[in-house]
């Protein structure tokens, strides 16, 4: 069971006398139940695209996508997503932003409102139910957006580089929040993200991608978020030479791509 | 610097060197926002500074009453309007019709214009459709067509409303139809992934976010629609406050004609003041995510 994407192929037509470009190549990624994969790449990898794929919003040139058995057609409520930001709905308040899923479910109120509430209980947020979500910060409007996926309560959530916008000092509090959350709920996570210490410690599996054209390279298994989740505090598990020989490791990686970009 | 120099620049230049220069913002405020300041009491001068120009025009008799009147005949002849009427129907009468053809036209290109506006954001195929007529008669003065209106449709109410309501319908086709794009995609793609359907989509992301350009497109449509009352009312008219204007014209009654000039700018400054109210208790989000 879980995600499996077999074989794919993304080719996008040429447009403007360029020639087509081959987004991503023959991509093959298991995704389990309860694991959390992140995806890490130099610009123009393909990340998004990949995520694009299994949100349903882009349909492969060859190969497929698999989701408990049954072919990925479309987006649809098993793979809600979590955009970098501007994706909430400003003229809704927080609990009807965050209970926004169930509403096109067509759920009666009183129970939308009980099931954004526990996810706004789990994301610290409570007590801003009724406020408008443009007077937030940066770092709980994004709280309210990962609130909002869970609220539908998919198979699999997609996070497109969900913590980009926010400042440093948030940015860690708030991947501890999801790691939280992740061992809370046992979803599993497709994570898209430009920073390595990021990926490294929220992910299960990172792939690291190439581009040109945007291809998996690299895949490690990491220990470091179930280290953290076991109760190590997130410094300690950053600051450990582990962490530290991996992150030079993939950052030496990143920057070869970099370097050899026309 | 030099001690009799209690503030020094340390750029030398003329007057309009010195007024061209940048300065630093006082605290609170933000640098270099363009036209940033309170202008409140600079209007109520240019106001007050034009009735005492009107004034001191008409008190020293520079100008004959038959061009401009005193603002005190504006006000007798007001007063005098109310109590008798002019030609016949009385002051709230012409308000009154004059006010049914704006809204009425109003509304229905509001019915009409507003779904149509969507519909063409939404699909290819409305917009392939109805965009060729509507951007060839938007550009064209109704004054223009005025007389087609009058042929097709003869001299009655018809042909009144209709007039006001071409020149409504273009502004709140066009605002509704570029309404559609101001939805950001993160938004559309999220309500697709938590298994919203096209319509859902339509109705919960895409019609709230066209809301604020909506409004403005209905501000702008209203204000159209008394740009073009005066026309629809030169034709075979006895009621309204564009016949008033057009009929009190004819017989050089000046005071008339600007008192008619003056209820219709406050008619359609009290319903901008409206729609500006409706529209912050309506988005009070706009722009502001």
């Amino acid at each position: 069971m879980g995600l499996s994407i077999e074989d794919v192929t993304v080719v996008f037509p040429a447009a403007d006398r360029r020639p087509p470009v081959a987004a991503l190549s023959r991509i093959n990624l298991k995704v389990e139940d309860a694991e959390f994969v992140v995806a890490l790449g130099a610009s123009g990898c393909g990340k998004s695209t990949l995520l694009n794929l299994i949100a349903g919003f882009l349909s492969p040139t060859s190969g497929k996508l698999v989701l408990d058995g049954r072919q990925v057609s479309g987006p649809g409520a098993d793979r809600a997503v979590v955009f970098q930001k501007h994706a909430l709905l400003p003229w809704l308040n927080v609990v009807d932003n965050v209970a926004f899923s169930l509403q096109i479910q067509g759920i009666g109120k009183a129970q939308r409102y009980a099931t954004a509430n526990r996810f706004l209980g789990m994301l610290g947020l409570e007590g801003f139910q009724t406020a408008p979500v443009y007077t937030l910060s940066g770092g709980m409007q994004q709280r309210v957006g990962i609130a909002r996926a869970l609220t539908c309560d998919p198979r699999l959530l997609l996070m497109d580089e969900p913590l980009a916008a926010l400042d440093a000092l948030t940015r860690e509090k708030a991947q501890e929040l999801i790691l939280n959350v992740w061992n809370d709920t046992h979803k599993s996570v497709f994570f898209i993200t430009h920073s390595v210490e990021e990926a490294l410690f929220v992910g299960t599996q990172l792939v690291v991608m190439s581009p040109r054209p945007g291809r998996i390279t690299h895949r490690f298994d990491l220990p470091f978020s179930r280290q953290f989740l076991s109760g190590m505090p997130a410094r300690q598990v950053k600051a450990s030479p582990e962490f530290i020989r991996l992150r030079e490791d993939v950052l030496k990686i990143i920057f070869a791509d970099e370097g050899a970009a026309p | 610097m030099t001690e009799q120099d209690p503030m020094p620049t340390n750029r030398p230049g003329g007057l309009f060197a010195r007024l061209a220069r940048a300065r630093p913002t006082k605290p609170g405020e933000i640098y270099g926002i363009p036209g940033q300041g309170n202008t409140l009491w600079l209007s109520v001068a240019s106001i007050a500074l034009f009735f005492f120009i009107w004034w001191l025009v008409t008190f020293m008799g520079w100008v004959k009453p038959l061009f401009i009147p005193s603002p005190m005949a504006i006000v007798t002849k007001f007063a005098s309007v109310w109590n008798t009427g002019f030609t016949g129907t009385p002051f709230l009468g012409h308000v009154w019709i004059s006010t049914a053809r704006v809204f009425g036209a109003f509304l229905l290109a509001c019915a009409i214009g507003l779904p149509l506006g969507l519909a063409m954001g939404m699909s290819p195929i409305m917009r392939g459709i109805f965009d060729p007529p509507i951007e060839f008669y938007r550009p064209i003065p109704p004054l223009a067509y005025l007389p087609l209106m009058i042929i097709w449709f003869g001299i009655g109410e018809p042909s009144k409303v209709l007039l006001i309501f071409l020149s409504v319908f273009a502004p709140v086709v066009l605002g509704a139809r570029s309404g559609v794009k101001s939805a950001g995609i993160e938004q559309i793609h999220a309500a697709y992934s938590f298994g919203a359907t096209r319509w859902q989509v339509m109705r919960f992301v895409i019609m709230p976010s066209a809301m604020p350009e909506i409004l403005t497109a209905m501000r702008i449509g209203i204000g159209f629609g008394w740009t073009t009352l005066v026309a629809a009312e030169m034709v075979a008219s006895t009621k309204g406050l564009g016949y008033m204007v057009l009929s009190a014209s004819q017989f050089l009654q000046t005071p008339v004609v600007i008192m008619g000039i003056f209820v219709i700018a406050v008619i359609a400054f009290a319903f901008d003041l409206l729609m500006r109210f409706v529209e912050h208790h309506v988005v009070p989000w706009k722009g502001r995510m």
